[in-house]
């Protein structure tokens, strides 16, 4: 256990590269075993020449914090998957498993940063304050979006994969432009805003996307301030990650020119220092960084899917042994950090979560297809106007027996 | 008013935008020093700098998910495809992301982005540099597509094409670059709505429907159709999505005849749609059925051949001669 391959400075420090080249190299065939990780299995905390100094930085109610986000997300995970089987959703993308990689790198980030997700990043959006009823309008088929993205800087679900990475990148260069002009434009004394970074979520199968690979050549050519953040979840949908990459999947950063580091993704306390660590690199326009995040997707890709047809359940039980809420339990256990009463408490904030999703699904409102029609274009446009006409005086038409032999003597009348 | 030719339109144009509005910047492949291959961003480097005038890698879907990322963040984004062609590796992007970014969000987010493209045939390339792929995209619910045909509108579409909230579809008759024409840069005038028909020829037998390049030829063969007595009104559509069906209905309504002509393949094209609908507004006022001017069902043929496949004045005068023998 511990970090004892991990390089003892930053990555811009000389000879890390050669070290990084070295086990690339040594990766190749067999299996990789590098690995950022600060919580064991058995919810010892260990040390690390870098990351233990972010680690620090976490006070006992952090912890619980994390905790209780982790719990959280997980029972509505399990509510929207009871959901979905009762007809009340179309679709589910499950996470349990991947709490850790979620919280502990949504918790690294700051309000004036900006998230891109995928379509299973939910755990981050809690993180970010969105409400977890919102998430649902998307699956429910309520909505294609369902939240505001500028309200919480948490941008909406992407279901193209790896279409959102360059998104990411162009943002940052925003982001990267507006640093220009606020410097240029500062006046002596005054306060200045915080400066901000870019987070973008893509799966080890997305990573395969050219889309990727475009973002990661932008990102390091204008060095954007963006972090890239792979869920290695080791299946795509029924394609095991090695079938995506020989390499780890960190290591593809060091061929765009940036640091790439591989963190265990079900240890809450290292995905959350990797992940400062990254975005603090990337706010202060140092470069760009690949977390991947080693965890595991437990249940299916979707609920449309079966795993027990492509994977054994052995593998399965050898990851729920690394279960990252089990493992913090144990630690904040054993510091005295949480008792009984805190578990208890946890749980019944999980039902009383359940609950209120179940019953904020049900009342989801349908929308009307008028909305659609005038979010198609954000500049009025003359053939959506005539359609929309068009479609007013169809629907009028079945409003009462009166009004549709008008309209059919319209149409008589024009022939 | 002054006279200078399409592609130093746009290039001032762009200029204009760049100089009106400091939020405007300008990604493409090469159009940093080079000033582009075809010159049209020429000098605006040295004048705005690299963060404004951004040479970007080789790659088209980065080029367009990047200005989607800038234009979620405030920036307005005008994108140089180098080649029709080449817009393909973009298409994802164009077609999944940026079309429907407005909508998914529930109207909550704009992305306009603008994306350069020279496009058709006439100028002896060779494969995937030649084509006409506006349908692909005119097809696509969310995106505005506009095409200058002389230099005047040049100036101003890429001005009014960065002012517009949804994301515009420059395609850029490149064979006309070289085309001279007065300018008004101080006034849009009759051109101040880029989404709107403009009727350069006025005729009482027919009508014909043109756009981008091949407006000069439908001027052309109304001038040859007139020496024979027939009197041709010519429409240069300006823009392919929206279409200003009104503007061609009203024609269609005095001539009672039209013929539509594009150098993109007839089928399934801006043609079909134009024919459809005339059909529909105005089926008693035709005298003849809508005929079609456009490329064969084939992909663009090699430079040396290119002559028989391109719309020219024969086959639209060809096209209004059937529709005249009705």
């Amino acid at each position: 256990m511990g970090a004892t391959h991990l390089p003892a400075t930053e990555f811009d420090g000389t000879g890390v590269d050669d070290q990084l080249e070295a086990e690339a190299e040594a990766a190749l065939g067999e299996p990789p075993t590098r690995m950022v990780q600060l919580l064991g299995h058995d919810g010892t905390l260990g040390e690390d020449p870098v990351f233990s100094a972010y680690a620090n930085r976490l006070d006992a109610e952090k912890l619980r914090g994390f905790y209780a986000d982790m719990a959280a997300i997980r029972r509505f995970d399990q509510e929207a998957t009871a959901l979905q089987r009762q007809g009340q959703l179309a679709l589910w993308v499950p996470l349990t498993g991947q709490e850790a990689a979620q919280i502990g790198s949504g918790r690294a980030s700051q309000p004036q940063d900006y998230i891109f997700p995928t379509y299973r990043e939910h755990g981050v959006a809690l993180t970010r304050n969105v409400d977890l009823a919102e998430l649902l309008r998307q699956f429910r088929g309520v909505s294609n979006g369902g939240w505001n993205p500028k309200d919480t800087n948490f941008h909406l679900y992407t279901l193209v994969l790896a279409a959102q990475t360059p998104h990411a990148v162009g943002y940052a260069m925003g982001i990267q432009r507006d640093q220009k002009l606020a410097a240029a434009n500062a006046t002596p004394g005054q306060p200045q805003e915080p400066k901000a970074a870019v987070m973008v979520y893509f799966g080890d199968g997305a990573s395969s996307e050219g889309d990727v690979h475009e973002s990661m050549v932008f990102a390091s050519s204008y060095n954007a301030p963006v972090v890239f953040f792979c869920q290695n979840n080791h299946w795509a949908i029924s394609v095991p990650s090695t079938v995506q990459t020989r390499v780890p999947l960190a290591d593809r950063a060091k061929g765009y020119g940036f640091p790439g580091i591989r963190v265990d993704g079900n240890d809450v306390i290292a995905v959350h220092a990797v992940t400062e660590w990254a975005l603090e690199r990337a706010r202060e326009g140092k470069s760009p960084v690949l977390i991947e995040a080693f965890t595991y997707r437990v249940g299916a890709h979707t609920t449309a899917d079966d795993p027990t047809k492509y994977r054994g359940s052995d593998e399965e039980a050898q990851w729920r042994a690394k279960d990252p809420l089990e493992r913090l339990e144990k630690y904040l256990r054993a510091e005295g950090m949480a008792d009984d009463a805190f578990f208890a408490k946890v749980k019944a904030d999980g039902d009383e979560l359940a609950a209120y999703v179940r019953k904020t699904t049900h009342d989801l409102e349908t929308p009307d297809i008028r909305t659609a029609f005038a979010n198609t274009y954000a500049e009025a446009h003359p053939l959506v106007a005539e359609e929309l006409a068009w479609f007013e005086e169809y629907s009028a038409g079945f409003a009462d027996e009166a009004s549709t032999d008008e309209a059919d003597t319209d149409g008589a009348a024009n022939r | 008013m002054t006279t200078m030719t399409i592609a130093k339109a746009i290039n001032e144009g762009l200029r204009a935008t760049l100089n009106n509005n400091p939020r405007t910047l300008l990604m493409g492949e090469d159009i940093g020093p080079l000033g582009g291959v075809y010159r049209v961003t020429d000098g605006l480097i040295g004048e705005f700098g690299a963060d404004r005038v951004v040479d970007t890698p080789l790659a088209e879907s980065g080029i367009i998910g990047t200005a989607i990322g800038l234009a979620l963040s405030g920036y307005l984004p005008v994108c140089e495809i180098q080649f029709d062609g080449f817009v393909f590796p973009g298409f994802n992007q164009i077609t999944t992301q940026l079309a429907k970014m407005h909508a998914r969000s529930n109207g909550n987010l704009t992305v306009p982005v603008v994306i350069r493209i020279p496009y058709g045939g006439g100028i002896g390339s060779i494969e995937h540099h030649s084509e006409s792929p506006e349908a692909l995209f005119a097809h696509t619910a969310g995106l505005r597509i506009i095409t200058p045909s002389n230099p005047h509108d040049a100036y101003w579409m890429i001005q009014q094409a960065v002012d517009c909230q949804d994301p515009v579809i420059v395609f850029e008759p490149k064979r006309r670059y070289w085309l001279k024409g007065d300018v008004d840069t101080e006034s849009p005038g009759a051109s101040a709505d880029p989404f709107t028909a403009h009727v350069l020829r006025e005729g009482t037998d027919a009508t014909v429907v043109a756009y981008g390049p091949l407006v000069p030829v439908a001027l052309a063969a109304a001038g040859a159709a007139a020496e024979d007595g027939h009197s041709v009104e010519v429409i240069d559509l300006r823009s392919i999505s929206p279409i200003d069906f009104d503007t061609v209905t009203e024609s269609v309504k005095k001539t009672g005849r039209l013929v539509v002509a594009h150098e993109a393949p007839t089928f399934g094209g801006i043609g079909g749609e134009i024919a459809a609908r005339v059909s529909e507004r105005a089926f008693l006022s035709l005298e003849a059925p809508v005929i079609r001017v456009g490329g064969f069902h084939m992909p663009y043929p090699v430079a040396k051949v290119e002559e028989d496949y391109l719309p020219d004045i024969d086959r639209i005068l060809e096209a209004l001669d059937r529709a005249l023998a009705y």
